[in-house]
């Protein structure tokens, strides 16, 4: 029932992929053996795509965002971001990467916090407080400059991360289940910004997710993962226009689209059963 | 396998670079003497005789490792244990003391503890003069406790004992404070559910938390305790005790016994901190504690 | 108004009473305990009567019991050693309702933040006033020779007059020695766990080390720092050296392990030098357990230097002076002593927390969130 992924056609179909990973994987060593994180993932992502990647928990889809970002290194395969080495991008600052938390150092303010990418790179002061202007505006938190973290609430933090994220310019954005602490309203209205800050900056973006409806929401493509080993077992094309109103979560083409997804899940899990 | 390359190896390198160090050190600290007496005596001695000799002077400023150790063996050792030269005597006199101001000061940290956590009068009054009184070097009355407890005919134990219990109370009845308070909400408003009365609340699980507390400061305490019953030595006279033997060593500048005191002070500290830690670990152990 | 009366009101009247029965059969010449009683009495009927109402309940307890003390206290000056037991029984009345007092007040659940300051701070003071009182009371009332134990009215006099030696005493001590030691021990202990955070094998060796010296007398090597750097306070100098570096070297590689592995994995991923993630991440977060190093410094600091001149300084220095003294039995003066060390401990310890407040105010600890 679940066709095998078109890894092949995609990959000629992108040309000036962002990220091309061929074969990857990647075991970890533990105390209990070796644990098979991501097996022979095969993957291209082009230039201005919203991908998401979605699966139960030990999936790899985390690990796979980290191998992207340099923060693991694969055990076998090939790994490109920008047509170089993952260490290569990562060196030359080539994205922006938002974690689970906000992980906003609490001693710094909000803006002092947008700042810590900028001092580390060595951007000038000025460009550096005309930078947090522009990405604070981008995230709706013109105002918060002077605050710390801990005086905002949850959401206010994980867009001021977002905002970090960006502050640098990076042309590529990797977001791990940015918004999975939040609630569900909360969620929904963060949801609706980052599709409409992607519109604006015509980022490419990669989004961990495992909430079915946020993922078929966002993205332009989908990739479904699945545990043990962790591999890619789907990879779903959203028919979805670029502009989406909340109430297009209520369409039949939504639905047809999360049905999907929710089948490759579910033929991921039954491996195990 | 893990153990030896993450603890043992670094520790024994980095302890035998000491060692090396010391015997350096000795060198360049009793080398202006040997010069002298090697002068007087109008000798030229070779580099390694001199070496040798900075480091078998019988009062060198600083006494090299092996002189060190071979008083240590030959006062623990070959001398009868309850005699005035023995190390043996010396630790036991103070470890006496030592242990006695331990048992009472732990026992009474835990009482106030027990008070502060039950009742609101005692926590707001009491328990400010305890931090406060922490950050005071309260070790500066030891002299003044014995001699005063002398002037009335009060010797040996006693005052020495008071000054370790009054040094070991402090850190158990912090840390019994902490832990007797360190179970959570839900715990707490679980036994509610229950209608448990306040010492079942106390017994069935105030106490298992604290446990854990009790131990880690009762290191501290064991550790202050000695440290007081060596300082409260100082003043008596120089009759007994590791703190006795530091200071007669210090009037009659025998370095190496002095050294040697030193190390049978450090001996006895790790021995007590090690003794509280596997009564803890027993503790724990039979409280159903995960293995670490 | 039956409310009134707990327990600690009741047995106030209770010894009150008898002491007033004992005082009436008593011998002539002893102390005057009637206005004491009568205070005591008046003050704990009254606290009863307004019992409804807390803080004038409160204001009632802490006039009646600390007046009665102050009458106790001046009416035995003079007559030492003279108490009988109506003395004792009034002045435990008049402690009964000073525990009253912080009993009512610990109650309060005060709305404004100044008005939980004062609490904070009277609460305690009570407490500490009282074991003066007692203090003095017992040692004037059974009369204990002030060469054992003077009570505190007369350390209060001997600091006073003896200011001036005092002062030459801290400075020696304490603004020499302790602020010289405490700078160097500090900072080499700092220095070293930076080394020992870039070099893991000195990490690995060097941790457990340090934790060892925690339990270790150190304040045993004062002699032989003595002997090597002579009388004055450079011998004491370095025993605080020694004393405060494994606080801080243990304290700090800790430490900088406190931040997270997310906050770590974000300055991987900007690429950051050692140099930049240690400066922007990890000493700003080992910062509350630096400043707790530096708090437990303060102490050994002090503790180490006085503790060093026990075996020779030249003639002056607090540990000096209260060794000395303690041979000639002055032991007024190695009170003042005491005292003078005890406060110059606490402010040197507060300073620290000040400054710590305004460095971790985003600690959690602090903030109080």
């Amino acid at each position: 029932m679940i066709p095998e992924p078109k890894q092949a056609a995609s990959m000629a179909e992108i040309k000036n992929a962002v990220i091309e990973a061929e074969k990857l994987g990647l075991t970890f060593h533990t105390n209990d053996g070796p644990v098979q994180a991501l097996a022979n993932v095969n993957l291209s992502i082009g230039k201005g795509e919203f991908v998401s990647f979605i699966g139960p928990s030990g999936c790899g889809k985390t690990t796979l965002l980290r191998v992207i970002a340099d923060l693991e290194k694969p055990t076998s395969g090939k790994i490109l971001v920008n047509g170089m080495s993952a260490e290569q991008a990562r060196a030359r600052r080539a994205y922006g990467y938002v974690f689970q938390a906000a992980a906003l150092l609490p001693w710094r303010t909000i803006a002092s916090n947008v700042a810590l990418p900028l001092e580390i790179m060595g951007v000038s002061r000025a460009e550096q407080a005309a930078r947090i202007k522009r990405t604070l505006d981008l995230v709706n938190l013109s105002g918060f400059e002077k605050k710390y973290p801990w005086q905002l609430s949850g959401g206010m933090q994980q867009r001021a991360s977002i905002a970090r994220a960006l502050a640098f310019d990076a042309d590529l954005l990797l977001m791990d289940e940015p918004f999975g602490a939040l609630d569900e309203i909360v969620r929904d209205h963060l949801n609706e910004q980052l599709l409409e800050l992607w519109g604006r900056t015509e980022k490419t973006i990669c989004f961990v997710t495992h909430s079915i409806p946020e993922a078929v929401y966002l993205s332009t493509r989908i990739v479904v993962m699945s545990p043990r080993p962790g591999r890619v077992t789907d990879i779903i094309e959203s028919t979805l226009p670029k502009e989406r109103p909340l109430d297009i979560r209520e369409t039949p083409e939504f639905l047809a689209i999360a049905a999907r997804v929710r089948d490759g899940l579910r033929a991921g899990h039954s491996y195990e059963d | 396998m893990d153990r030896l390359r993450d603890k043992i190896i670094p520790v024994t390198t980095l302890l035998a670079l000491l060692v090396v160090g010391w015997y350096a050190f000795a060198v360049v600290l009793n080398g202006p003497f040997q010069r002298d007496l090697d002068r007087r005596a109008g000798e030229v001695p070779g580099t390694l005789e001199f070496l040798v000799k900075t480091w078998s002077q019988p009062k060198p400023t600083l006494p090299a490792p092996h002189q060190v150790a071979q008083n240590f063996f030959k006062t623990t050792f070959t001398v009868k244990p309850w005699s005035n030269r023995s190390l043996v005597y010396h630790s036991w006199v103070t470890l006496s003391s030592t242990f006695v101001g331990f048992i009472f000061g732990a026992a009474l940290g835990i009482l106030i503890a027990v008070g502060i956590v039950h009742f609101a009068s005692l926590d707001r009054s009491l328990m400010p003069w305890i931090i406060t009184s922490q950050t005071i070097p309260i070790l500066a009355i030891a002299p003044m406790v014995v001699v005063v407890f002398a002037a009335i005919g009060v010797t040996g134990l006693f005052p020495k004992a008071l000054i370790s219990t009054y040094l070991s109370f402090f850190p158990v009845a912090v840390g019994m404070v902490k832990g007797l308070r360190s179970p959570e909400l839900m715990h707490l408003d679980l036994m509610h559910t229950y209608n448990s009365t306040r010492p079942q609340i106390f017994w069935k699980l105030r106490v298992p938390a604290s446990i854990p507390f009790l131990f880690a400061s009762m290191k501290v305490a064991v550790a202050a305790s000695l440290v007081g019953a060596i300082v409260a030595e100082l003043p008596t006279g120089a009759v007994a005790g590791i703190g006795a033997k530091l200071l007669s060593g210090s009037y009659y500048s025998q370095t190496i016994e002095m050294w040697a005191a030193l190390v049978a002070g450090s001996l006895v500290a790790v021995v007590l901190v090690a003794l509280v830690g596997i009564a803890g670990r027993i503790t724990d152990r039979a409280m159903g504690g995960r293995p670490a | 108004m039956m409310r009134g009366f707990v327990w600690q009101i009741a047995l106030t009247l209770v010894l009150v009473l008898v002491g007033a029965a004992l005082e009436v059969g008593a011998a002539q010449g002893t102390a005057d305990v009637w206005p004491a009683l009568g205070v005591v009495a008046v003050a704990a009927l009254l606290a009863a009567a307004v019992a409804t109402r807390p803080l004038t309940e409160a204001v009632v307890l802490f006039a009646g019991a600390h007046l009665g003390a102050w009458l106790l206290l001046s009416g035995i000056t003079g007559h030492e050693g003279q108490a009988g037991a109506s003395f004792y029984l009034a002045l435990a009345g008049a402690w009964l309702l000073a525990w009253r007092c912080v009993t009512v007040l610990s109650a309060f659940k005060p709305t404004s933040r100044q008005a939980a300051a004062v609490l904070g701070l009277v609460i305690p003071v009570i407490f500490g006033a009282w074991i003066l009182i007692i203090w003095e009371a017992i040692v004037r009332g059974a009369g204990i020779p002030f060469l054992l134990l003077p009570p505190p009215s007369a350390i209060a006099v001997r600091i006073s007059a003896s200011a001036a030696i005092l002062a030459a005493d801290v400075n020696q001590t304490i603004f020499k020695a302790v602020v010289a030691g405490y700078a160097i021990g500090c900072c080499t202990g700092f220095a070293a766990a930076i080394a020992a955070d870039r070099f893991v094998f000195l990490r690995r060796g060097l941790l457990p080390i340090g934790n060892m010296a925690a339990a270790l007398p150190i304040i045993g090597v004062a002699p032989i720092m003595v002997m090597w750097f002579g009388f004055d306070w450079q011998s004491k100098a370095a025993v605080v050296v020694i004393m405060t570096f494994f606080p801080m070297l243990v304290n700090t590689v800790v430490g900088l392990t406190a931040s997270s592995h997310m906050e770590r994995d974000l300055m991987r991923t900007y690429a950051s030098g050692y140099w930049q993630t240690l400066f922007k991440l990890r000493l700003p977060a080992a910062m509350p357990f630096i400043f707790n190093a530096l708090k437990i410094n303060s102490t050994l600091a002090l503790i180490g230097a006085i503790v060093a001149e026990f075996f020779g300084t030249p003639v002056v220095g607090m540990g000096f002076r209260i060794s000395t003294e303690v041979g000639r039995m002055n032991i007024d003066m190695v009170w003042a002593e005491i005292a003078v060390a005890a406060v110059a401990g606490s402010v040197f310890y507060g300073a620290v927390a000040l400054i710590e407040r305004a460095v971790t105010f985003w600690h959690p600890s602090i903030r109080g969130g």
